[in-house]
């Protein structure tokens, strides 16, 4: 018995009509149903951050819903933050990387890269709502996600020159 | 790492997710804000056949002040428990704790209700009921009733409640005039689970002496540990040093029964309850006689 649910949910500004099977997870349903590979999946379990979206503009981990429950939502994923055809609904502009992606470039804030896409979208709405955070509270905000490369330094660096950035 | 198969209902009613319960009792899991639950699904530890998702019911969502309580929701996402101005200002022993756990993007989704009905003894929002003597309305087709917090808490992910019933409303009384407040905990590294922690609160009378007391742990049992003889003992008292000192050498070696784990043994998280107990008593304290005037 295998249950499948119509689903309506707008990715990055687009909208997509599908049919899911219940327990498809919302990480699994943006990689393997719309190819938008961007969102990793590292844990599974809520632990690592590599899945983090945009839901309903708010952080969540995608690994940790269900496709159907997303069914009416908008969600952005990294890939919406630096679009090259639509305008960025976290407000980057077009061709250009989001002020967020560059300054991780400009102050090495990677190096296997693979834990930066939830990184992205977690200090999204945390410099949305702290735009001139202290090096404790970047710190304490970045406790969600994981990298095992980098050490951490240069994504701090990275995320207080964003903030510098978006002022 | 994937779910097993499972029938998803959405209802968009409180009565249809009682309607549903009752026909689904023993095969049903609730998914409320998903954060312990997935997990166990997605590890395949938890294999219901029916999933009842509560997230489209709005009207479990809610934080609301009524008399002297504040009245919430089982859907309440804890990001807005962090900051409900009403919260703060009424129960600030929540608003101190609600960051604690997990992190923002966990707190996002996930809910006061499902925190407290996985009962899990490493959680903060089950010692918070225990500290704030909650109430806790259950609902089922045919009723509901409350359930006072010290009657809910059953053991290890164990509640009170029955296959049938489904946790509908929280409801805490404003803390009481004149009350001091602290949480503490010790936990490898910020939004991981805590090795120990507790919750304090200190009621003193005009004179200044012990009115109520509460200690409250995590980690330390198979449930939210409520200290009740290490508190019994500050009440009636001009508090000082002696007397925390007792205290809190009584609830870390005598009351509270933490197993250890991987990260710690028994013994370190008896010695971080007796440092914490003390920490957070001497906090409670100095805040309750900033409210003395």
């Amino acid at each position: 018995m295998t249950q499948t649910l119509p689903v309506t949910i707008t990715v990055n500004e687009k909208e997509y009509k599908c049919e899911v099977e219940s327990r498809l997870l919302l990480s699994d349903f943006l990689r393997h149903e719309l190819g938008l590979t961007g969102t990793h999946v590292g844990c599974e379990h809520g632990a690592c951050g590599a899945c983090t979206i945009l839901f309903d503009g708010e952080s969540a981990r995608s690994c940790l819903m269900f496709a159907v429950q997303a069914d009416g939502h908008t969600l952005t994923t990294v890939e919406g933050l630096a679009p090259s055809l639509s305008s960025s609904p976290a407000g980057g502009k077009e061709g250009e990387l989001h002020p967020l992606q560059q300054s991780f470039w400009e102050a090495h804030g990677l190096q296997c890269g693979y834990c930066t896409p939830g990184i992205l979208m977690s200090m999204i709405p945390f410099l949305q709502k702290n735009p001139n955070p202290t090096e404790d509270e970047i710190r304490h905000a970045l406790s969600g996600n994981l990298c095992r490369c980098t050490g951490y330094q240069h994504i701090v660096d990275a995320v207080k020159l964003a903030a510098e950035k978006m002022k | 790492m994937k779910p097993a198969p499972f029938e998803y209902h959405a209802p968009d009613s409180l009565e249809q997710v009682l309607d549903l319960i009752s026909q689904h009792a023993d095969e049903a899991k609730i998914l409320a804000g998903g954060q312990s639950l997935v997990p166990a699904m997605n590890f395949r530890v938890v294999q219901p056949s029916v999933v009842i998702d509560l997230n489209r019911v709005a009207e479990l969502s809610y934080i609301r002040e009524n008399g002297n309580v504040i009245r919430i929701g089982s859907m309440a996402r804890e990001r807005h428990l962090e900051f409900d101005l009403s919260i703060a200002k009424r129960i600030p022993l929540m608003t101190e704790t609600v960051p604690f756990i997990a992190h923002p993007q966990i707190r996002n989704r996930a809910t006061i209700g499902g925190s407290i009905v996985h009962a899990d003894p490493a959680a903060e929002l089950p010692v918070l009921m225990l500290a704030l003597s909650a109430r806790l309305k259950a609902k089922k087709v045919s009723g509901e009733r409350w359930i006072d917090a010290q009657d809910f808490f059953a053991g290890m992910f164990t509640t009170a409640l029955e296959p049938d019933e489904i946790l509908a409303e929280i409801e805490l009384p404003f803390m009481p005039p004149r009350t001091g407040w602290s949480f503490m905990e010790v936990a490898p590294r910020a939004g991981d689970y805590a090795l120990m922690g507790v919750a304090a609160l200190v009621t003193l009378e005009k004179n200044a002496k012990c009115k109520q007391a509460k200690l409250v742990y995590l980690n330390a049992g198979d449930g939210p540990v409520d200290a009740k003889e290490a508190a019994k003992i500050l009440e009636g008292e001009k508090l000082n040093d002696k007397l925390i000192e007792s205290s809190a050498r009584l609830a870390s070696e005598k009351e509270i029964n933490p197993f250890g784990n991987i990260h710690t043994s028994p013994d370190f998280q008896r010695h971080l309850a007796n440092v914490l107990t003390k920490k957070a008593l001497k906090q409670a304290i100095h805040r309750a006689e900033e409210n003395l005037q």
